[in-house]
């Protein structure tokens, strides 16, 4: 089975988010990064089928040069090889921009299964899978927790909403979302750091694809959200914030 | 300018989220601008229910192989109806089942959908959640043809003013769909696991989330619950690891509560998380990082260390119950 993943490199978790002086972005300049964990979910998945069926992992990440570290890890978890849409433009892309730049250079592959996260940390757009999918006229199916191999194609495990779950049978070539949670993900060993080096990452120019960039949607402005609610902050110690919550809790809002 | 509301149905009903997704249509065009469309093979009853509220019409997309949910039967017949009806936007609910088409719809159509939006301003101009909720983002449609725009649960009221114009019209529409072009095939809903825990009707609920670190370190919040008398709940991270069975995570993709006292521990408050607790009376945060989106809804926040905190915390509540 050749399986493609698209992973995404993001923010780290709990980085310092802050807006850029133009509105457009945020500051990049002192954010750590790491690879986006529903996508990290999907390598894993990846990994599993080719384990168990056999094939190759490819993996597949669009962004600028910075994005190289990221594409680095997954190959030393286990991905046999790699290709990078370099890109330093993709902000100016809508769901739909980005979703055609990752078909386009998925396309010559001829993959037999392309997965991918669910959604991002940072935009959390969701949207990425599905299109691409739509782009390639493949079946798809989303947030996905399980993939079996059967004779004529995929039984997967999808989630509902609410505890919910339904199995939905499709044929192969397919595109998956990965929910997380469906697998334990593993670390990379220090033998597999230092296979990746030796691995095959191509790179391919967004340029040289030719897909149209002009966005449909367009980001005006990013703001500070605004409190839904008047928020107390209790400060002090720890003791003395835990003792006036108590407090409050008894006295001014009644629920203890 | 006509606006195209597609409602869902849950339980032969139209969903809560489907009505707070028509309140966000009747922002973008007047009542009788805005048509509802109900999908399914047997959307009389759904359809009567619309028709109870102000909208301009309602369409029934009828269609025997809409009886089951496929993203290709649902994309086909909508794609026939926008193209039939073409508005200037098609609104959604945000829920599982728009993120597995609506994407591809627009793409169809040669455009990207907006989703998850929680605001609509002059313009229109869409504001939808980045960074895991630390910031908005506010979004234009800037291409020829329909805008596509999904509503995030609990953004906007689900209480509709009663038509007084009298019921609206009720067409139906067929779409033109073949058995072949339909690729997946879907198996009925289950359960995942027997559900012994009730969180729905618990009064005290503390919450946990990826701030305890580690599985060794949940007989911190365990012991806080205890001497609360709470159920103990998770966020997903917590569940994904297994620390905690899933029947105890707090969501969209796990159980929705609304107790008396919410108290969330080291959970910063993606916007997943949010949608299943925010309904809650009195809502306390507990996290290191005073930016952790959690706190724009608490009505009480401490910022500082859980593992300092919450055994602080333990101790002042056994004493107050003494």
């Amino acid at each position: 089975m050749k399986i493609i993943v698209a992973i995404k490199q993001v923010p780290e978790r709990d980085a310092p988010a802050h807006i850029a002086p133009d509105a457009k972005g945020i500051e990049e300049r002192e954010l750590q990064f790491a690879m986006n964990e529903p996508d990290a979910y999907a390598l894993e998945e990846a990994l599993q089928l080719k384990e168990r069926n056999g094939g190759e992992v490819i993996v597949i990440s669009a962004g600028p040069e910075r994005v190289g570290s990221t594409i680095r890890e997954a190959l030393a978890k286990g991905a046999d090889r790699a290709i990078h849409v370099v890109s330093d433009g993709l902000g100016a892309r809508d769901a739909l921009g980005v979703a055609r730049l990752l078909a386009a250079a998925i396309q010559p592959e001829s993959p037999d299964l392309v997965l991918t996260g669910l959604q991002s940390e940072d935009l959390g757009l969701g949207q990425t899978g599905v299109i691409v999918a739509e782009v390639l006229g493949l079946p798809h199916a989303s947030l996905i927790l399980q993939v079996e191999k059967t004779g004529s194609g995929l039984k997967v495990k999808r989630e509902l909403e609410e505890g919910w779950f339904q199995h939905i049978e499709l044929p192969m070539p397919a595109v998956l979302t990965i929910q997380s949670g469906g697998n334990k993900l593993r670390y990379a060993t220090l033998m597999g750091i230092k296979r990746a080096k030796t691995k095959e990452l191509r790179q391919i120019n967004a340029a040289e694809l030719s897909v149209d960039a002009a966005p449909t949607v367009t980001l005006e402005q990013i703001t500070l959200p605004k409190k839904q609610k008047s928020t107390q902050m209790l400060s002090g110690t720890a003791k003395e914030a835990a003792a006036s919550l108590v407090e409050k809790l008894k006295f001014e809002a009644r629920v203890l | 300018m006509s606006v195209l509301l597609v409602l869902e149905e849950r339980n032969g009903k139209i969903s809560r989220v489907s009505w707070e997704a028509a309140s966000a249509a009747l922002r973008l065009g007047a009542p009788q601008e805005v048509t509802a469309a109900v999908i399914g093979a047997q959307t009389e009853k759904l359809a009567e229910e619309a028709a109870g509220k102000h909208f301009g019409k309602v369409i029934r997309v009828e269609h025997p192989l809409l009886d089951h949910y496929t993203a290709d039967a649902f994309t086909l017949a909508l794609e026939q109806l926008i193209q039939k009806e073409s508005p200037a936007q098609a609104v959604f609910p945000h829920t599982y089942q728009v993120r597995d088409y609506a994407p591809a719809l627009a793409c169809r159509m040669g455009q990207a959908l907006i989703g998850d939006v929680i605001e609509i301003g002059e313009g229109p101009v869409f504001t939808r959640q980045l960074m895991q909720g630390r910031l908005n983002g506010s979004y234009r449609h800037s291409g020829t043809g329909p805008c596509f725009v999904s509503i995030q649960a609990g953004a906007f009221r689900a209480e509709l003013p009663a038509s007084t114009a009298g019921a609206a019209a009720i067409e139906t529409f067929t779409p033109s769909i073949d058995a072949a072009q339909i690729r997946t095939r879907p198996g009925e809903p289950f359960r995942g696991s027997a559900q012994t825990v009730d969180l729905g009707s618990a009064q005290l609920i503390v919450s946990v989330g990826r701030g305890i670190r580690e599985a060794e370190n949940l007989p911190l919040v365990e012991a806080l619950a205890g001497a609360l008398g709470a159920e103990l709940a998770a966020s997903r991270p917590i569940c994904d690891n297994g620390w905690l069975p899933m029947e105890r995570q707090v969501g969209s993709s796990g159980q929705s509560v609304a107790p008396k006292l919410y108290l969330a521990v080291g959970i910063s408050g993606a916007i997943q998380h949010l949608v299943g607790m925010k309904g809650s009376q009195c809502i306390v945060a507990i996290n290191k990082d005073p930016d952790a989106p959690i706190f724009e809804i608490a009505d009480y926040g401490i910022v500082g260390d859980l593992f300092e905190v919450v055994p602080a915390l333990t101790e002042a509540i056994k004493t107050a119950k003494q």
